[in-house]
């Protein structure tokens, strides 16, 4: 079987958010970045079991430039086979999806994996975008996959509740909570990445569709009330009367 | 020109979808609402005193067949200029296959109404900023996020129409089964959320929790350690890598405040944090604060709110 990891780089959950020129850019200044944590945590990690169990070859892809090798490196020392990079900063993720979809036609993959969203735009948007391209099943926010035979046994979250879905193979599926658990590196993970194979290939020219013209920070909040622990009759009345929300 | 406004409802209709026709009535007042689900025509109908002029509901296709939905909806998305879905589960399968399908730019997490250069504001770095996105597209897609725009009503009515159309695709999508938890409330839509952490020591220790929640009719949530050690169940987990939530009121008990976490309940507009540590890095996000310990504070809390609903 073969399965395609779709990972993106992601600031680290610690980092300081802020912007620069005019808040039209994320001030990267200081920012560390990480494989995003659905795509390693539950994505690959995903990936990497069903290898174990079945056998797969497991290909990670990003589309990003050369200071996304790290990332990179950090998923094949986790345990991915081979990793693609197709050489672009992206634009929004249309674009990205495009490139994506471009490099899978060629491939045939079987299960193409994705992380649920980016922790820094949310969007939840390439793999589905990525499934319409390729004209397969999409499964959105998934805990749990089991593949039996031509079909994968999905699990999915729904308004109030969880979804068992079977679905025909090829297809695409994003990961989140409850898929894997984290994997840490070991230093034989780590040794074996650095001479495994990382294709680099040109990205196709593709126009987004939307684009970001400014960033806000949310306002910040006055500060904190403090209720005694015995006047909890006050904090009822605040919530009614001041705040409004009960 | 139009709006298309895309729902799924199943028995009355929520919340959720009035927000979405109001926001859908406030960028234009054309606003044809396409449904799947087995809501009755009785309770689409609602829908009118919203600003819905027409529905159209197609009871044949099954929602999770994403790709079934996004054809169906494709085939009509010319007449449209803004296309509308809930940032909701169905929201993020059937939107991006749409943006693809129809090449219309999709914006995703909407928080506001466009502003008038157009720029939508979507939330963005997992509630830690905002952003403001621009469509390069004639047709936007919009993804809006539960409690971003309170539903108004206006009075009106509008038809219903039902059809059947089942566009056919490459791959197979069945139901196997749907796992409901009893009377919960969805964690995503509530108003009212009462969350607790680490500090309540133990999964034995969720009764006062959950009488605090319905008290308030209020849904639970919990941090991430809580759910990775199996307390609470994996979809009450927020924060930067749980769900992302906006409620009026978000209640922390025994949370310690870690940026991780704040990054999924920044949106509330209220906070209060009861916490033993005075020094907890939660209160400086919190409106309202109680230095104390949970198992005293948490049910004279639950009294007091029953006295109030008693009386009011
Ligand atoms: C990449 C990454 C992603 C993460 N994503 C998330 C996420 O999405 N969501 C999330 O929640 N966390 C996330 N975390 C974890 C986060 O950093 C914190 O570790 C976690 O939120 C702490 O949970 P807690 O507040 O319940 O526990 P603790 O940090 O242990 O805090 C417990 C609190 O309870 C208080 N307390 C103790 N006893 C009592 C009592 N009797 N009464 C009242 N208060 C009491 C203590 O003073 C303390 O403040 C993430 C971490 C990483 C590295």
């Amino acid at each position: 079987m073969k399965i395609l990891v779709c990972i993106s780089k992601a600031p680290d959950t610690t980092s300081k958010i802020a912007f620069t020129n005019n808040n039209t850019s994320f001030d990267e200044n200081g920012v560390q970045y990480i494989v995003n944590p659905y795509d390693e945590w539950y994505a690959l990690v995903r990936a990497l079991e069903i290898k174990e169990s079945i056998g797969a070859e497991v290909t990670i892809i990003t589309v990003g430039t050369s200071n996304d090798e790290a990332i990179m490196r950090k998923a094949l020392a986790i345990g991915a086979d081979n990793a693609i990079r197709i050489d672009a900063e992206p634009t929004d993720a249309y674009f990205v999806a495009l490139q994506l979809a471009e490099f899978a036609k060629l491939n045939a993959y079987d299960l193409i994996l994705t992380g649920k969203e980016t922790i820094n735009f949310n969007g939840s948007q390439i793999g589905g975008m990525l499934a319409e391209c390729l004209d397969s099943p999409y499964v959105s926010v998934a805990s749990k996959l089991e593949v039996e035979g031509k079909n994968i046994r999905v699990e999915r979250e729904i308004t109030g509740g969880i979804e068992v879905l079977q679905v025909s193979l090829p297809a695409v599926v994003s990961c989140a909570k409850g898929m894997a658990e984290q994997r840490i590196p070991n230093m034989r993970g780590i040794m074996a990445a650095r001479t495994k194979p990382l294709e680099v290939r040109p990205a196709l020219p593709v126009d987004a569709l939307t684009s970001f013209s400014s960033y806000a920070s949310p306002a910040t909040k006055s500060a904190v009330k403090i209720i005694d622990a015995n006047a909890l009759d006050t904090l009822v009345a605040l919530l009614h009367n001041e705040a409004k929300v009960i | 020109m139009a709006t298309l406004v895309y729902l799924h409802a199943t028995e009355n209709i929520g919340k959720g979808s009035l927000e979405l026709v109001t926001y859908a009535r406030k960028i234009d007042s054309d606003v044809t609402v396409f449904v799947t689900g087995e809501a009755p025509n009785a309770s689409l109908e609602t829908l009118g005193a919203y600003g819905a002029k027409e529905i159209i509901v197609n009871r044949v296709l099954s929602v999770s067949n994403n790709q079934q939905v996004c054809a169906w909806l494709a085939q009509h998305a010319a007449n449209y200029s803004t296309i509308l879905f809930s940032h909701d589960f169905n929201g993020r399968s059937i939107a991006p296959r749409l943006s693809v399908r129809i090449k219309a730019g999709l914006i995703s997490g909407a928080v506001s109404l466009p502003e008038t250069n157009g720029a939508i504001k979507v939330n963005v770095f997992s509630g830690k900023a905002f952003g403001f996105v621009k469509c390069l597209t004639e047709t936007r897609i919009i993804s809006l996020l539960p409690n971003s725009i309170a539903p108004e009503l206006i009075g009106g009515t509008c038809t219903v129409r039902e059809v059947n159309e089942q566009p056919s695709t490459q791959g197979t999508i069945a139901v196997l089964e749907v796992k409901k938890p009893e009377g919960a409330i969805p964690l995503p839509e509530a108003e009212l959320v009462v969350s607790a952490g680490r500090g309540l020591k133990g999964p034995e220790n969720w009764g006062m929790v959950e009488d605090l929640a319905e008290a308030l009719g209020a849904a639970t949530a919990c941090s991430r350690p809580v759910a990775d050690i199996g307390w609470r169940p994996h979809h009450e987990h927020v924060g930067q890598t749980g769900v992302a939530i906006r409620p009026n009121l978000y209640i922390a008990i025994g949370i310690s405040g870690a940026i991780q976490h704040l990054a999924g309940v920044n949106g509330s507009k209220v906070i209060v944090v009861v916490n033993t540590d005075a020094e907890a890095p939660f209160f400086k996000a919190a409106d309202y604060g109680v230095i104390g310990d949970a198992f005293e504070v948490v049910p004279k809390l639950t009294e007091a709110v029953k006295k109030f609903k008693a009386q009011a």
